[in-house]
């Protein structure tokens, strides 16, 4: 009744949709450089440098970042944020207090793409994860903490 | 990996939007984690960079590091979109390895 | 040897002419001396226990004497004890009430008063209740926890608790030990349970369903049923499940791996909101495992619900507190453990509004109710097979052992001791449940017993190296699960016992600075460079190699025959010394 993750792959096959896989390698023109000098920054702000030249992000109450009070696996946090500003460019999520804050970074290139991902991050201990949002050429953030803790002793 | 099939990929439409979801089998190892057994960090291994397209158009392209989870999954939604159009998902991590999945826009 | 009936009915007798006894349990107009006469009120009565864990026989459970509440929660329900908590509710000294509710005097008043709880004298009790005021018109709810805690739920995984809360008449529960059964199991012993599960906050993780998980609705992700409807003869009930939100941190997510928890107060409030406006019931309730100060903040922002009739704290709270939000007021309650208490809340409906409640959380005191001849049969049926093992007798205590507190009970001491001395360690870690039922001195401890305290579905132990840091940062850890001024973000039981180790807490402190001055027992200070050999059981992340906490402790009961404790480790305490009634 319930599918482990276990089975994911014969799900995978036998499920209706269609797929195609390729080995091939790809162009850099489709894909964008992967930027070495975000991914080792040790903050946030060198990150936000490398990434944009720039790391003031206004704080804005369009970002909602929706997560758990306390993460039930520090490994596998839920992570979804909602952007309710025009024009959306880029979403980047920080953890902050993990070894790289950096964790990714959504280009919604060509215009069509909401102002909204849902994903699942890394929490190496109790602290903020940030939203830095690009719309309309500027810097936009918002954060929230999220607790991770050792388990146990349910009462 | 090359006959293996590690993306899962859905793309749904309604009212004018299409939401695409993706689920990856992936190890996304950090490069600080030591193998229990002999001892040995294990070599970071990650994907960096994903990306989608709708009609051939880059509708989302996005770089990773070692902080999205092992398997990871993303969602995410495009405006437009045509029910049995295709949406192509390319991923590629550090060491090389890559792949495309394509599938078919279905309704909601 | 405790009272008879008679002898029991006098005391009753004499102290409510007297005036002694305190409204909650004794309702002001009746004259009789029979506890359990309560008036019928309103249109509706709402039945309900919660924290029974597994528990089908009387038992002695001691309430605990430190409860620690911090900062605009001190000297509030739920974080009264002893003295002050007889004060808050007007109940006084050597009465039943005050036995039932409080550890003062605790070995006498259990002696004189008898055991309490027991599924055949609950189950008598509720039919009196549901009769006398009409059937149709009543709802039996168990707020969780009700098929982990002893040998025959763990053996039967849980099935002897569905049957017999199908023989109870139980009409809708909610869960948190439930789902330490592997989730296959969960769904199976939902299928034989007549009621109806429900839990609003636990969710199909979306990994999960996009993979094909299954769920109660895959729409909205949810699990199991979010709410019910029940239409009591023309009063109509909404019922909203809330499960235990912290269910995966807390005990091991690897049972239950597609399924995610969390308060989801948003979706809450929107469910109420909706609730309201489709269903256009008259009364919404909310059968909650969240634990009393979860609830209390739970009711202060969320709006629309009348009552959170609440569990998981094991609070046996006489009277609900009622909280002010921004659109009307919320009843909170609390209604204790072990099936010690049943709560009784009968609602007043003008107009398609409620008017006016009554409510009593009475006490089960099994020397006053005779057990109830069908569930006493079940009962007796589905422990036949273990009734040989279950009671072979392995020492005897010199004195009381109970587990409920803040910090170390004298039972976490016994199991500690085992620990340390099996397993030839220095220091010896127990998970602070709330769980776990009392021995009176000159009782003898039974395997039975041991279980009460032990059955989990993680028993395993182990024995491993911690560095001094280590083992601080871990009492760190769980004294913020426990302490953080946030109730949304306590997540844990009581603190995790220690044995062979001594420290200082200040709880009011914030994470990383309430525990200091560890030392051993011998008064050496724990060096926080140096590796220590610690043992412990009931590990959260992965299943530990050794053999169940039960077998040590069974193998050092049966060297050591009796029971008597040098030490116990409590911490001392620092800046809470308004807030508790001393140790001893």
């Amino acid at each position: 009744m319930i599918t482990s993750r276990r089975n994911f792959l014969k799900n995978t096959l036998s499920s209706a949709i269609v797929l195609i896989t390729s080995t091939a390698i790809l162009s850099q023109r489709v894909l964008a450089d992967w930027s070495k000098m975000a991914f080792t920054a040790k903050n946030t702000e060198e990150a936000l440098m490398a990434l944009f030249n720039d790391s003031d992000a206004t704080v804005s109450d369009k970002i909602t970042i929706v997560s758990p009070e306390i993460a039930e696996n520090g490994k596998v946090v839920p992570v979804e944020v909602k952007v309710d500003l025009p024009r959306v460019e880029s979403i980047t999520l920080f953890s902050e207090k993990n070894p790289v804050p950096l964790l990714a970074q959504f280009n919604f290139t060509g215009g069509r793409a909401k102002g909204w991902i849902k994903t699942r991050i890394k929490m190496a201990e109790t602290g903020k994860v940030i939203a830095v949002v690009k719309a309309d050429s500027k810097l936009y953030q918002a954060s929230r903490e999220i607790k991770v803790t050792v388990g146990g002793c349910g009462g | 990996m090359s006959n293996e099939t590690n993306t899962r990929l859905q793309a749904k439409f309604n009212e004018g939007v299409t939401e695409v979801k993706a689920l990856i089998k992936h190890p996304m190892e950090t490069g600080q984690t030591k193998d229990l057994e002999t001892g040995k960090l294990i070599p970071a291994h990650f994907i960096e960079e994903i990306r989608c397209e709708y009609n051939d158009e880059v509708v989302m392209s996005a770089q990773w590091g070692v902080g999205i989870s092992a398997n990871p999954y993303l969602a995410f939604q495009f405006e437009g979109g045509k029910i049995g159009d295709k949406v192509k998902l390319t991923w590629k991590d550090n060491q090389g390895q890559t792949e495309t999945t394509v599938t078919e826009i279905i309704p909601k | 040897m405790s009272m008879s009936r008679r002898q029991f009915l006098q005391v009753m007798a004499i102290a409510s002419a007297n005036g002694l006894l305190p409204q909650s349990v004794f309702a002001q107009r009746q004259q009789s001396a029979d506890p359990y006469e309560i008036p019928n009120f309103g249109q509706i009565r709402l039945l309900h226990f919660t924290d029974c864990h597994a528990q089908l026989l009387p038992l002695y459970y001691r309430e605990p004497q430190v409860n620690l509440g911090l900062n605009d929660r001190q000297g509030k329900v739920p974080h009264l004890v002893g003295h002050a908590f007889l004060k808050h509710f007007n109940i006084q000294m050597n009465t039943p009430a005050a036995y039932a509710f409080t550890h003062l005097n605790y070995v006498k008043a259990a002696q004189k008063y008898g055991k309490v709880g027991g599924f055949a004298h609950l189950a008598t009790l509720i039919k009196r209740l549901r009769e006398t005021y009409g059937r149709e018109k009543t709802l039996l709810l168990d707020g969780g926890d009700t098929w982990q805690g002893s040998g025959t739920a763990y053996w039967t995984r849980g099935q002897d608790m569905v049957g017999a809360c199908n023989q109870l008449g139980v009409d809708i529960m909610t869960g948190h030990w439930e789902f330490t059964y592997p989730a296959a199991e969960v769904l199976a012993n939902l299928k034989q349970f007549q009621g109806e599960f429900l839990a609003q906050n636990v969710k199909v993780k979306e990994e999960a369903l996009f993979v094909g998980a299954a769920a109660f609705n895959e729409l909205t992700g949810h699990a199991f049923k979010p709410y019910a409807i029940r239409d009591l003869s023309g009063v109509r009930v909404a019922v909203i499940g809330q499960a235990f939100p912290y269910t995966p941190i807390a005990n091991p997510a690897r049972f239950i791996p597609d399924w995610t928890f969390g308060i989801q107060e948003t979706e809450m409030q929107q469910l109420v909101n909706q609730i309201r406006h489709q269903e256009k019931p008259n009364i919404v309730i909310v059968i909650s495992h969240n634990g009393m100060d979860v609830d209390l903040k739970m009711a202060s922002r969320v709006t629309g619900i009348d009552a959170i009739l609440g569990g998981h704290t094991h609070d046996g709270v006489p009277q609900p507190t009622t909280v002010k939000n921004r659109d009307g007021v919320t009843l909170v309650s609390n209604a204790g453990s072990n099936g010690k208490f049943l709560g009784v809340l009968d609602f007043a409906v003008n107009k398609g509004k409620v008017t006016a409640y009554q409510y009593h959380l009475l006490p089960i005191f099994s020397n006053l109710l005779a057990p109830d001849e069908e569930m006493q049969t079940y009962i007796d049926k589905v422990r036949a097979p273990y009734l040989a093992k279950l009671n072979e007798k392995l020492a005897v205590t010199e004195q009381l052992l109970y587990r409920r507190g803040n910090f170390n009970g004298t039972f976490d001491q016994l199991i500690c001791n085992a620990l340390r001395e099996q397993n030839d360690a220095q220091i010896a870690l127990s998970p602070g449940f709330r769980w776990g039922t009392t021995l009176l001195p000159g009782q003898p401890i039974t395997l039975e017993a041991v279980l009460n305290q032990t059955c989990i579905t993680y028993p395993e132990t182990y024995v491993r190296n911690l560095s001094g840091q280590a083992i601080k940062t871990l009492l760190e850890a769980v004294g913020d699960n426990l302490f953080n001024n946030d109730p949304y973000l306590q997540q844990g039981g009581d603190m995790v016992r220690t044995g062979g180790l001594n420290y200082v807490c200040e709880p009011t402190q914030a994470i990383h600075k309430r525990i200091s001055n560890l030392t051993l027992d011998d008064g050496t200070a724990l060096d926080m460079n140096k590796q220590y050999k610690v043992t412990g059981w009931a590990t959260v992340a992965n299943q530990s190699s050794g053999k169940p906490i039960w077998e040590v402790v069974v193998d050092y009961l049966r060297a050591h025959q009796t029971v008597k404790l040098d030490k116990i480790n409590l911490p001392q305490l620092i800046g809470v010394e308004a807030n508790f009634e001393a140790y001893t």
